[in-house]
């Protein structure tokens, strides 16, 4: 069986690499990002949420975020393709355990997310005074970001299982991916004025102590206070099981057959 | 298999259908389209499990032992099933680690199987710039390349010009014939039947024939005679009146079953004269068979999606 994974995820990973357009448009977006929404909000920004970080340094925890949710979840279109185009078949029919085929697409969708997250990191690295080049940061960021993107590879998979067009997918994309970015501290950090409805909400959302471990990671020795989020040990412990939870689960919608396998 | 049935939602697709291949034969499965034969291969392919009765493949069964199952038939689909930003060769490596192959035995396989489809020029070349019929042969050293005991193809004619057709019937007969290796195949043209060691007629979930090809035209024996008229159907009337014969209306012309059909034609033109349009007599073909055994012309049985009968004149 680890054959096989290994094989589909290096499938991934070359079939992404040959399709270059791919390449540029899922860097390029969240670095303009980064640059526009860095350089606007720089003023309004309230150092005092963020230790002391410029926003710009506040932000990068967020278009790290960005980077992985983009590319892990685009990465499973690859699922509605393969149906489409009859590769997912010969996957179906051959003897290897769904639970193989899940962890293929997962693995790869996740190298996919981190390679690009580690760009960013790098770029990140140095143009941040706050944020020089340390082994250990590298090493925790890295950490922290193939556990994110494990866990958002996973939930895509979930999503593009059942979706029989990327039309479909992609509008899930916008009502339900978008905010949950939006609302994980990744944008805005939340403060004793953030209404208590909308702190909630972000309390809710996984993809808050992504961020949160992102941003601990960042700091490995504890270099900025970092008030209004959740405590490493919590990041980390949620992450983790989300992550898990989100494998579980495509492995069990995996079993279940598609009308699209039926055409 | 054995009393094999499958239902969507209402639509019933496979009503008890039983039968068992020979090892080594190339056994077709004959229907138009909606006659269940995509269904049954489906679920000899794994894709879908056995609803009701029960399947084996080498003594495994369909529902119990699926990794044998699988390791055990090579499956070639009607869609194309390679992934077209990979080369031929990569196309092959990817589906022998899927079958627990690797390393140089697997390089040895790849090349070997590309070779016995005349593409080793062609190994490296992505698959989204070969034609057709290349992507076809590479389809099939896919099914074949973990060396399957069994291989299930499903119209694996669809695409492929006639000369092609013929070559892939030929490399299947050969494969029997060195290998051992059992085909099962389905589809609606008629001379890729005629070329199966024996042949499933389906027609509305149910196999209503199993026999050789030279065999189910031996149950009609002798001649179809078909007759043109301007009006069809009375004239229908009259012939099974005056001679006792029982013609068939299909399409625009009457059919008639005779032993001898050329005294029978005689013995028409004689009772009728001046009557008829045109008149033909023939040895029967599988299509006479098809309607022989369902009462309907063979493009008729489809419940959906018709195939135009405009394929069938293309050869």
């Amino acid at each position: 069986m680890m054959l096989a994974v290994y094989s589909l995820t290096q499938r991934e990973l070359v079939r992404f690499f040959r399709q270059r357009n791919r390449v540029i448009g899922a860097f390029a977006q969240p670095l303009i990002f980064w640059v526009l929404f860095g350089m606007g909000l720089r003023g309004s920004f309230d150092k005092a949420s963020s230790g002391g970080a410029s926003y710009m340094e506040y932000f990068v925890p967020g278009v790290l975020a960005m980077i992985l949710l983009f590319t892990a979840i685009f990465s499973t279109i690859s699922i509605i393709e393969d149906r489409r185009e009859g590769f997912l078949q010969s996957v179906l029919v051959a003897p290897v355990p769904r639970a193989g085929l899940v962890l293929g697409k997962l693995l790869g969708g996740t190298v996919l997310a981190v390679l690009q997250g580690v760009l960013f990191m790098v770029l990140a690295f140095l143009t941040q005074r706050g944020l020089a080049f340390d082994p250990l940061r590298a090493a925790w960021l890295t950490g922290a970001m193939a556990l994110i993107a494990f866990s958002l590879v996973g939930l895509g998979f979930l999503i593009a299982w059942k979706s029989e067009s990327t039309q479909g997918f992609h509008a899930v994309m916008s009502v339900f991916l978008f905010p949950m970015w939006l609302l994980s501290g990744a944008f805005f950090p939340v403060t004793a004025e953030t209404p208590a409805w909308l702190a909630w909400i972000v309390a809710l959302n996984p993809m808050t102590y992504g961020v949160a471990l992102l941003r601990h990671a960042l700091y490995p020795a504890g270099e900025r206070a970092l008030p209004g989020i959740p405590e490493l040990p919590v990041s980390l412990g949620v992450t983790a099981a989300f992550a898990l939870l989100m494998f579980v689960c495509a492995q069990a919608v995996s079993v279940r057959r598609v009308q699209g396998d039926l055409q | 298999m054995d009393g094999l049935s499958f239902r969507y939602g209402e639509r019933v697709a496979l009503d008890g259908v039983s039968f068992s291949a020979e090892p080594g034969e190339i056994f077709g499965l004959l229907g138009p389209n909606g006659s269940g034969k995509t269904t049954l291969f489906r679920i000899l392919s794994t894709l879908i499990p056995p609803q009701q009765g029960t399947a084996r493949i080498f003594g495994h069964d369909l529902r119990a032992e699926l990794n044998e199952v699988r390791r055990a038939i090579g499956v070639v689909f009607q869609a194309p099933s390679l992934d077209k930003k990979l080369t031929a060769a990569e196309n092959l490596r990817h589906q022998g680690h899927l079958y627990g192959l690797g390393g140089a035995e697997l390089s040895k396989r790849i090349e070997e199987m590309l070779a016995r489809v005349g593409l080793s020029d062609r190994a490296h070349d992505y698959t989204e710039k070969m034609s057709g019929g290349q992507r076809r042969r590479v389809e099939l050293a896919k099914g074949l390349l973990h060396r399957p005991k069994l291989l299930l193809l499903d119209e694996p004619s669809t695409g492929l010009d006639p000369g092609a057709r013929r070559d892939l019937m030929q490399y299947l007969k050969e494969l029997s014939r060195k290998d051992g290796v059992t085909s099962l195949l389905t589809t609606h043209l008629m001379e890729e039947a005629e070329q199966c060691s024996r042949l499933g007629v389906m027609r509305a979930g149910k196999l209503v024939a199993l026999d050789t090809p030279e065999a189910l035209k031996a149950r009609i024996g002798g001649h179809v005679v078909t007759i043109k008229t301007r009006e069809n159907s009375a004239f229908a009337a009259k012939l099974k009146e005056k001679l006792g014969v029982e013609p068939a209306v299909v399409d625009d012309a009457i059919r008639v079953e005779q032993e001898d059909g050329h005294s029978f034609v005689a013995r028409v033109v004689e009772a009728f004269p001046g009557e008829i349009e045109s008149v033909a007599v023939s040895k029967p073909t599988l299509e006479d068979v098809f309607v022989h055994l369902t009462g309907h012309r063979f493009w008729e049985g489809a419940e959906r999606g018709t195939e135009p009968p405009a394929k069938q004149g293309k050869h």
